[in-house]
């Protein structure tokens, strides 16, 4: 197994009295893409933040790497008009140098757009960007929150291609979330639905048919999702461990047992 | 020697120096202003430079630091209220603002043995600038353009994008509180120059019209004390040919620019933003 970046035991963090991010267990790998979905208000957000150290968790532990640099792309840049601002300013308020960061903007194909004014760009202009200043503190962790927003259905595809091969060109962690479900589904290697708690988890493929994911997206989200039908044929001892599962090789993992949970329907 | 000594002797002399020393540092500070949106913040701690007034004479401070503590403890307590989101923020910086001004004139009138110019403080006595007052304008500026300095780039991540600033590990929080002590600082300084209720003219009006012409924010922060440095000089001519009160004829002569600026670069670009 290559080496962990960051590692959740038992995250919960609550607003008030409400849990927004309840027990949830989770690592992270050098090399891994992991997309996070759930229904709004899941508590995506809330918890790629509390990984990023910028939300105060209010039990469990949350463990990084030593040294380790994260570079987090936000949902939007969402830049006051009176703030003047170029691409070339923005990237060297990084810190590094100019050729670090039009090496960067080469990487996500905007470095003809160096001395535009950050205003004029477009969505996916904008999230290049975002990714570029990401991408020059040279990560070992890259977090998106939902990267692919504001941008058109082809670009859409090419912004998650692109994150997978810098995955493999910086071998970073990638953890992002998402709400395009079929891009995810192509484009990561595991999935987490995530609904305060983890509802499921595993390879894309498999998370589309656990009941779990079902329930909390709805049947027709899951089927357009799903090609083939397949029954859930393994159960879960004490510990939420597959047993007596036929093919638990490629048989998401459930973190729990859905007992006493309330999902709503769709 | 005596040249600075004859220089220094002169009131519109004192005037002009101490003048570009606070626009010197109201270019800067403005564009913060301007870019995070806290006009009627420096509105609301300008106005309670009336209350530390009445409270250095009360306690017998100077008068400068009397109204700097005023503004940062109440620059504090706006940054814990504004975490309780029962009322808006522009609604508790209404009642504060103009309570302090309230409770300020109210002090002082309980005090008739002090004889203040009111008029000096809420629009300002350039002319009547001292040596004394140019020595805090100076130490004043020396000081927050160096803080202004050294954390341009962690102020400027913070107001660009304060979660990504965070994450790259800017003390954001810690910034924001010395961010308000420069205001603070800044408007028990200016205070003498334009009044309590003409200093955020002077904080925004140099900034917003370098908006129109500046492409980075360093241009901006440039241009603004460019542009200060202009509204005191055209000010104090104003006031020294045309008899008129020297704060608000700067302030009058930073609005002109403003128009002309705008004016100009909508007739030459004929777009409506930079």
């Amino acid at each position: 197994m290559s080496e962990t970046l960051v590692a959740i035991e038992n995250l919960t963090v609550r607003f008030g009295n409400r849990p927004v991010v309840d027990r949830v267990n989770l690592s992270l790998h050098r090399g891994d893409i992991i997309t996070i979905i759930g229904p709004n208000g899941a508590g995506k957000t809330t918890l790629i933040k509390a990984i990023l150290g910028i939300q105060a968790i209010t039990s469990g532990h949350i463990m990084r790497s030593k040294g380790l640099v994260t570079g987090y792309v936000p949902q939007h840049l969402s830049l006051e008009q009176t703030l003047p601002l170029t691409v070339k300013r923005f990237m060297l308020l990084s810190g590094q140098s100019l050729a670090e960061c039009e090496s960067a903007l080469e990487r996500t194909g905007v470095s003809h757009l160096l001395n535009a004014s950050v205003h004029h760009l477009s969505g996916g202009e904008q999230q290049r960007l975002l990714l570029a200043r990401a991408l020059v503190r040279k990560p070992d962790l890259l977090v998106l929150d939902e990267p692919a927003q504001g941008v058109d259905i082809n670009g859409q595809a090419a912004l998650y291609d692109l994150i997978r091969q810098l995955r493999d060109q910086l071998n970073c962690g990638v953890i992002m979330i998402s709400h395009d479900l079929h891009l995810v589904m192509a484009a990561t290697d595991k999935v987490i639905c995530l609904n305060q708690h983890v509802c499921c988890s595993g390879h894309p493929a498999d998370v589309s048919h656990d009941p779990a994911f079902i329930e909390t997206f709805g049947r027709p989200v899951a089927e357009s999702l799903a090609v083939y039908h397949h029954h859930h044929n393994h159960s879960h001892d004490l510990h939420g461990d597959v047993v007596g599962s036929d093919n638990s090789r490629q048989a998401p993992v459930r973190e729990h047992s859905h007992e006493g949970c309330q999902h709503e329907h769709h | 020697m005596n040249i600075i000594d004859s220089v220094l002797n002169d009131f519109f002399w004192r005037a002009l120096i101490g003048g570009l020393g606070v626009a010197l540092v109201a270019g800067p500070l403005g564009c913060f202003v301007v870019w995070r949106r806290m006009a009627y913040f420096g509105d609301t701690l300008a106005h309670s430079a009336l209350l530390g007034i009445a409270l250095s004479f009360l306690i017998n401070v100077p008068l400068n630091l009397g109204v700097i503590i005023t503004s940062v403890v109440l620059a504090i307590a706006l940054m814990s209220f504004s975490r309780n989101k029962t009322l808006a923020t522009d609604t508790l910086l209404g009642i504060l603002a103009h309570s302090a001004l309230a409770i300020g004139l109210v002090a002082l009138s309980f005090m008739p043995e002090v004889r203040v110019d009111l008029t000096g403080l809420l629009f300002g006595d350039l002319l009547a600038m001292t040596r004394n007052d140019l020595l805090w304008i100076y130490g004043g500026t020396a000081l927050i353009l160096t803080l202004l300095v050294v954390l341009w780039r962690g102020l400027l991540m913070s107001t660009i994008h304060e979660e990504l600033a965070r994450v790259e590990g800017v003390q954001v929080e810690r910034l924001r509180l010395l961010l308000m002590l420069m205001f603070a600082l800044v408007i028990a300084v200016a205070m003498k120059m334009v009044g309590v209720l003409l200093i955020t003219a002077l904080l925004i009006i140099p900034a917003a019209t370098a908006r129109r012409l500046a492409s980075t924010p360093e241009q901006m922060a440039t241009l603004a004390i460019l542009f200060g440095f202009l509204a005191v000089g055209g000010g104090l001519s104003l006031s020294w040919h045309m008899d008129t009160p020297a704060g608000p004829s700067v302030v009058v002569t930073a609005f002109v620019t403003f128009l002309v600026v705008y004016g100009a670069a909508g007739i030459f670009s004929g777009r409506s933003s930079a």
